[in-house]
This record gives structure tokens, C-alpha cells and sequence, in this order.
């Protein structure tokens, strides 16, 4: 029997540049890259050096402080170049890819035979681990941790977001696969969260625990999920997954191959070539958009609420499965045409100071990456709560992490949200703060203080 | 506007030059931001931003106060005339209000804006909007005759004690046009009360009789005291009838009288969804609540006046509106929203009608619940801490 769930606070951010439902290969990348800045809070140690001859799969570095956490490589060839940032911080590890890839092959065992330490240690070694990311703190999950339960939203409701119903249609054996490890790894469910409207690979998947989901956006994010269908108290642990990464973890089970290959969807009005695209973790930016880029636009590995800005000349983020390119709003605008006082038919608002709440909602808004105003103590109350579905109040916990009050912070709910979760808010806010970073400077000093 | 944008881009390259002339850059990037929506772009995290900001939010309460402001500077004119008893155009009523409100209102943002400016650049930040409400909140509850300096004083009071000191816009913890208003109501109480200010060349009239000038309120107050101006509650529906309470057509201050403008104003404001609908509901009932029951309780003619009357007089409406609904001073969240509009409400009724002295209770009402609005928000959170307590413990 499935639940269902409704999510009645939220808002659906209708964007320009959605990706048609077509599936293109990718150009093989010449070069990968696989980079700890994308998990946050490791230390990477590394195992290779240039010049060194990998498989997919083989090890490139492990986390310094988990030793046990491995991260691969996507593709075989050779380690190219090591790139590092400020104080000698590593930010890439390239690897210029072979023509063909080879694998490091490990033998097919019959995961229902496994035990969960043998699973562990399988996941750990052939770099699938660090798929799992848990909460609190929404950093790769803890080997040594047994979580109460495993989350996958099979959904994404971002803006722009890729339709994991046409990604992941018709790949039921893999995805069961998956979903098959990650049971051993939990003493509770694994908990699939659907939309009315999801595809059978979803519907039919077998030891879930199935609950539809409806509302507007944020209601794809799997730490709203997690609130309202088993909420986290302190010191409990929950982990979570992606569902084309639960397809990889799935892969290796049935072939024992780290085969990290993707599908993306590139996105964006500035895109040109707006398509779902198979590729690989880890590809550079520029073998997927392979055609130029528009003059004075933003390229973005994930969503726009809560991707990262790259160059063309970047590398696609590890769990991202979505580039979006946007233009850049860096010019000024007259306050009366296009500016602050502007009667605003074209500009989208989640307040009703702009018409736009009285257009139809499938009317779609070209946004640019303006921030439209300055930035401002708080003055507006009451914004942030209409488009947060938790049981918290997100500016008293933005206030108690801004006054490093670690006590408040627990007090407050910290444990159960993630930045992701306070994109809207970001987005929505009159003040124009930054408050998703905010967030994620909590959540590491609770991590450095407290666990 | 390529024009314009050519004037800022050369004051930039001006005031670059030196560091002495940099302190001066928030005086430019004020105008310069209202005339543009700067260019500044998102980092990493949210890459597209709402198109709502600060400016847009304070010019629609602004929007929203012009019926009263309309209003105000119409039934100045009009309640002059009225005593004087001349005959005379719709043009010239609206000229004479103009001309005693008006320099009410530039005053009030000369004087307040003079302030944000010396503090911008003393903290070297730009300058915040906070103060164009005020500006137009503090004219708009004044009586029309206030001395022009009084109202600079009061401004200059209310931006710096009320608001500069804790830190500026967002941070204050009292409405500071209430503030501006306090201010002069115990600074100058003997100018500020009475009946001497209300209507505008109320002193320089002759054979006018003195009590002919007191506000609504304050012939009400006069039936708590040995000598009532009026003889009965009747008496003063008949000066003061339902219809011109509602229309505005009373004395007062500026902008407060017309029950219809604010409802016009706060229509706007509902409507775009900028002030609280839980703040305003709660506030009326709030008051309507209190005056109900002194209603029930009788026994003079102020507690005789209908319920629904007595909030048509005085202030109420015009705080339930702008005043009460000041996000920053009020209650943040959804439920300290009604404790705290009800208490405002309540509070203003029972000051007003029970001690006299205080015709204004409203303002005082609203700046009481601005000080409880933390501690109602406290109590509203420590629910929601013990919730989440009870829920470990469970678990």
C-alpha cells in the first residue's frame, strides 16, 4: 500500500528552456575529471600520480579523515594533470580518457547471498559510496553509520529540472538492482518517492516503500520528503541517493562494472541545443554543449536554484544530471522599463507585488542571473515560511547559525534540512540573502562540533 | 536613459579619485539605484533571484497611503472652511490643505532623509529604504497646525533614537513614525493636545468658540471629565455621524480620519500581499472586542458610543492599516501575528476609552505591542522547540 503526501506550502519556478524529450550520445570526452570540491567537507588523499595508468573504477584518491571511502575514475586512460586551488586545495584530477574504455571487472556475486558488511565493503572499495549521502549534514554517508532509513525522490522539481521518468523508463532490472544493495545496507525501508503521474520503472520497483507525492516545488527535494514521512530527530541518520546513481550502483551489481554513464539534460534559453544527453561523470562541459555558447551567458552544472557556475572548459559536477545556461543580467535596468517600478509582465515574482500571480501558471518567464535589488537586513516577514514545508522557522535558524548558537541550531531543526532546501527561500527573498550558504556554514560547524 | 546611465558612470569615475570624496558614494548610489536596478549578478547558490525587492515593497505601501494623503490635504482644507464658514471653490479647500500639508511632508523627508544620509556615509553603506515610509507615515499623523519645526525635531528623534541606533533599517524594535509621534505627544503635550491644533488657523480665527475645534476623540474623552462638551452620546453622533466618521469629514489628524481611504489603502496592500491579513483581522477584532464590551459596561457616554462608531474615530483605522502591520516591529511569525494584532487592537480601545488622558491610544497601544511582539514570537518558537523535544522523545 502506498501513502500519499501532500505538500501545501512551495512554489513552481516556470523558466524558459525546458529540454525536449530527446536522447542524444554525447561527444566522448577527451579529458574527465573527478573533483573534491564536489563532496563537500572531504580531504582528499591521493593514490595516483600523473603520469599513472587507470581503469574505470580503479582508485584515484580516498577521504583522509573516513580512509575508507574510495573515489574512481569514470573512464580509463592516464592521470593528466592535478590541478590545485588556494593553499594547494586539490580541484581536479584529470584523466585524458582511452578511445575504448577498459574496466577494472570484479566477479559477479549474487547480492542476496551478501551480508552487510561484505556489501559495505564491496561499495566502499569500487567507489559507488560516495552516491550515498546522508542527513543531517548532507555529506557522503558514513560507512560505520547504520541509517534508519533509505531515501530515493524519484523526482525533481526544480525549475528546468530533467525528467527522471524519461531517464530511467525502461531500466527496471538495473534500478531493482540498485535497490536490491541498498536494502542490505539498512535495518529500515528504503522509501521511493513518486509523483501520480510516474513511470512504471518506479511504480513497479520492488522492496520500497512507495508514498506519491503532490504539491509544487520544493516537494521533489528528498529532505522534505524525509520531514514529513519520518522526520530526523538528533543523533538519528538517514541516507539518501539519486535514482540515475541508484541505475550505477545497480550496473555494478549485475555486470561488475563501475560504469558511470549519465543522462543529462541540458537546459536554459541560452542553451542552443536543449536535449537529454547520455554522457559520463566527470565529461568536460564542452563535449556536452558541444555547439557555442551564447555571448554573455551563465553555464551551470545542476539546476538554477542550486548549481554551481563552470566554464566551458569545467567538468560536469558528480551527482549534478543537469546543465543549465542562463544569460547573465549584469547590465542595468532602467527602474521604469524593466526595473524596480516597472509594471513587471514579464518578470516573474513570488510575491503579488509583480502581476505575474494572476497569469496562468503555464506562462514561462526568461530570467537572467540579476539579483534584483540589494542586499538588506531583513524587513519582510512571513516570505520564507510560504515556500518552506518543514516545521521550522527558517529565519530564526538562519539567525541562530548566524550567531554560531550551536544549541539554537539543534533546538531550531538544523538536523533536518539541507542548503537545497532553503533554495526557495534564497530565491524568494526581498533582502537578497545568501541564504543557502548560510546554511551549509552551519551544517559544518554543527558537523566539526557535534558529530 | 543612455544619458542618464552616462551622468552615474561619470560621478563613479569622479568619486573614485580620491578617498575623500569615496565617503560621498552612498549619496550617488542612492539616486542611482532608484533610477536603476543595479547590475550586480547572483554568485554560486540561487543563480536567479525574484524580481521583488525592497524599493518596489516600500513604494507600494507609499502607493497605498495617497488616498489618505488625497484625502488629508482635502479635509484640512475643508474643516478650516467649515469653521471660518466662508463659501468657497473645491480648488481653493484643496489649495489651503496643500498648503499646510505639503511642507508637512517635506519636512518630515528632508529632515528623516537628511539623517539616513549622515549615517550612510559615516557606516559607509548605502542608503536603506525603511525611511521612505516613514516619511510619508510621520505628516500623515500629525495635527495640521504642528509647528514645521516640531516635526523635524520629532523626525530627526524617531530616525536616530527609534531606528540609527539599533542598527538602522530592519533592526528597529519601535514603528518610527509612532516613535516621531510619541515623541511630540510628551515632549510638547500642551501643544499637542488640546484643541488648538487640529484645525489648520484655528488660533487666528475670531468669534470661533474654542471647544469647536477638539477632535472626535477628544469631545469623548470630555464625557470622563466634570464638564462634558457635548450632553449625550446623541449629541455626538449627530456632530460626528457614522457616515462622515467613515467618509473622513471629521477633524483629526492629516490622514487618519477617513475610514474609507485607509480601507482603499489597505485593499492595496492586501491585495499585493506586502502588509499581514492576520495583523489586520486581528488587530480589528482586537478592538472591536474591547470596545464592545465597555459598550456592555455603559455608564458614560464614551463607553455608550456603538462599538463599530469608536473604531471609526481616532486613529484605529489608520494603525490597523500602516502602522500595526510594519513588518519589522511586528510579529514574525504566522501565529504571534494574531496574538499580536489582538493585543494591539485590544490595548488601543481600553488606553483610549478608559484613561482619557491618552486620547492617542492607538499610537501608544501599537508602540506596547511593537515591545511584546519579541517575546510573543519567543513563546511561538518555544512551541515549536518543545515539539520537536517531545518528538525525540517519542521516537
Amino acid at each position: 500500500m502506498s501513502q500519499t503526501i501532500t505538500i501545501r506550502k512551495g512554489l513552481d519556478v516556470n523558466m524558459k528552456g525546458k529540454a525536449e524529450k530527446v536522447l542524444v550520445e554525447a561527444a566522448k570526452s577527451k579529458l574527465f575529471s573527478i573533483q573534491p570540491p564536489n563532496f563537500t567537507g572531504l580531504t582528499p588523499k591521493l593514490v595516483v600520480k600523473v603520469g599513472d595508468k587507470v581503469k574505470a573504477g580503479s582508485p584515484v584518491f580516498f577521504d583522509k579523515y573516513r580512509d575508507s571511502i574510495y573515489y574512481v575514475s569514470p573512464v580509463s586512460g592516464v592521470v593528466k594533470d592535478i590541478v590545485r586551488g588556494a593553499k594547494r586545495r586539490i580541484l581536479d584530477v584529470i584523466v585524458e580518457a582511452d578511445a575504448e574504455t577498459s574496466y577494472l571487472e570484479s566477479t559477479v556475486t549474487d547480492v542476496k547471498n551478501l551480508d552487510r558488511e561484505a556489501v559495505k565493503s564491496m561499495m566502499l572499495s569500487s567507489g559507488l559510496w560516495p552516491f550515498l549521502r546522508m542527513r543531517p549534514i548532507d555529506i557522503v554517508a558514513n560507512p560505520t553509520d547504520t541509517p534508519k532509513a533509505i531515501f530515493i525522490s524519484s523526482f525533481d522539481s526544480n525549475p528546468l529540472a530533467p525528467d527522471n521518468d524519461f531517464i530511467l523508463d525502461g531500466k527496471d532490472a538495473e534500478f531493482n538492482a540498485g535497490i536490491e544493495l541498498l536494502n542490505k545496507l539498512t535495518d529500515g525501508n528504503v522509501h521511493l518517492q513518486t509523483r501520480k503521474s510516474s513511470s512504471a520503472v518506479f511504480k513497479n520497483a520492488k522492496e520500497v516503500q512507495i508514498t506519491n507525492v503532490k504539491g509544487a516545488h520544493p516537494a521533489g527535494n528528498v529532505g522534505v520528503q524525509i520531514h514529513h514521512i519520518n522526520p530526523i530527530n538528533k543523533g538519528e541518520i538517514v541516507w539518501y541517493i539519486n535514482p540515475q546513481d541508484v541505475l550505477i550502483l545497480g550496473r555494478y551489481a549485475l555486470t561488475g562494472k563501475y560504469d558511470a554513464t549519465k543522462v543529462i539534460a541540458v537546459t536554459g534559453e541560452n542553451a542552443s541545443d536543449k536535449k537529454y544527453f547520455k554522457t559520463i561523470i566527470g565529461s568536460s562541459i564542452s563535449s556536452i554543449i558541444s555547439k557555442s555558447v551564447k555571448e554573455n551567458s551563465r553555464i551551470i552544472s545542476g539546476n538554477p536554484l542550486t548549481g554551481s557556475q563552470v566554464s566551458s572548459d569545467d567538468f560536469l559536477s558528480f551527482y549534478d544530471s543537469q546543465i543549465t545556461i542562463l544569460p547573465e543580467g549584469d547590465n542595468y535596468k532602467f527602474f521604469l522599463t524593466e526595473g524596480w517600478l516597472s509594471a513587471g509582465f514579464k518578470r516573474f515574482s513570488a510575491s503579488r507585488a509583480y502581476p505575474s500571480w494572476m497569469m496562468p501558471k503555464s506562462k514561462e518567464y526568461a530570467m537572467d542571473t540579476n539579483i534584483n535589488g540589494e542586499e538588506r537586513a531583513y524587513v519582510v516577514s512571513g516570505q520564507y515560511e510560504k515556500v518552506f514545508p518543514f516545521d521550522i522557522y527558517p529565519v530564526y535558524l538562519i539567525k541562530s547559525i548566524l550567531s554560531n548558537d550551536i544549541e539554537r541550531m539543534e533546538n531550531l531543526g538544523i538536523y533536518e534540512v539541507a542548503p537545497e532546501d532553503f533554495a526557495l527561500c534564497e530565491f524568494v527573498c526581498t533582502s537578497k540573502i545568501n541564504v543557502q550558504q548560510i546554511v551549509r556554514d552551519g551544517l559544518d560547524m554543527i558537523y566539526d562540533e557535534c558529530m | 536613459m543612455k544619458f542618464l546611465r552616462k551622468i552615474f558612470d561619470n560621478a563613479h569615475a569622479k568619486l573614485n579619485k580620491s578617498e575623500k570624496t569615496k565617503k560621498f558614494f552612498p549619496l550617488v548610489d542612492a539616486i542611482e539605484t532608484l533610477m536603476f536596478t543595479p547590475n550586480h549578478v547572483t554568485k554560486n547558490g540561487t543563480h536567479v533571484r525574484d524580481s521583488i525587492d525592497l524599493k518596489r515593497t516600500m513604494m507600494i505601501v507609499i502607493i497605498a497611503l495617497i488616498p489618505c494623503l488625497l484625502f488629508g490635504i482635502y479635509n484640512t482644507g475643508y474643516q478650516h472652511f467649515l469653521l471660518t464658514g466662508e463659501a468657497v471653490s473645491f480648488w481653493e479647500i484643496v489649495g489651503k490643505g496643500a498648503l499646510v500639508v505639503l511642507p508637512l511632508v517635506v519636512v518630515s523627508y528632508g529632515a528623516g532623509l537628511f539623517v539616513e544620509f549622515i549615517f550612510a556615509i559615516k557606516n559607509g553603506h548605502s542608503v536603506q529604504e525603511g525611511f521612505l515610509v516613514s516619511g510619508m507615515l510621520i505628516p500623515l499623523i500629525m495635527p495640521a497646525d504642528v509647528p514645521l519645526w516640531m516635526v523635524a525635531v520629532a523626525t530627526i528623534f524617531a530616525v536616530v533614537i527609534g531606528k540609527e541606533v539599533f542598527g538602522g533599517t530592519g533592526m528597529n524594535i519601535l514603528n518610527v513614525a509612532l516613535t516621531a509621534r510619541a515623541f511630540l505627544f510628551f515632549a510638547y503635550p500642551t501643544k499637542m493636545s488640546g484643541n488648538e491644533v487640529w484645525i489648520t488657523g484655528f488660533d487666528k480665527m475670531e468669534g470661533v468658540d474654542a471647544s469647536s475645534g477638539a477632535t472626535a476623540l477628544g469631545d469623548l474623552a470630555s464625557f470622563m471629565q466634570e464638564t462634558p462638551a457635548l450632553e449625550n452620546v446623541a449629541q455626538f453622533q449627530q456632530k460626528y455621524s457614522m457616515m462622515d466618521s467613515f467618509l473622513g469629514f471629521i477633524p483629526g489628524s492629516v490622514g487618519e480620519t477617513s475610514v474609507l481611504m485607509c480601507l482603499i489603502g489597505a485593499g492595496l496592500l492586501l491585495w499585493t500581499g506586502i502588509a499581514s491579513w492576520r495583523i489586520m483581522i486581528s488587530f480589528f477584532f482586537g478592538g472591536f472586542v474591547m470596545a464592545s464590551v465597555l459598550n456592555l459596561v455603559g455608564g458614560n457616554g464614551y463607553f455608550e458610543l456603538p462599538a463599530l462608531h469608536q473604531l471609526m474615530v481616532g486613529g484605529f483605522m489608520f494603525g490597523l492599516v500602516f502602522m500595526a502591520t510594519d513588518p519589522v516591529t511586528a510579529s514574525q511569525t504566522n501565529s504571534g501575528k494574531l496574538i499580536y494584532g489582538f493585543l494591539a487592537g485590544f490595548l488601543g480601545i481600553l488606553i483610549r476609552m478608559v484613561n482619557p488622558a491618552y486620547p492617542e491610544g492607538i499610537m501608544l497601544a501599537i508602540l506596547i505591542a511593537n515591545v511584546f511582539a519579541p517575546l510573543i514570537d519567543h513563546m511561538v518558537i518555544r512551541a515549536n522547540v518543545n515539539r520537536r523535544n517531545k518528538r525525540l522523545k517519542t521516537a
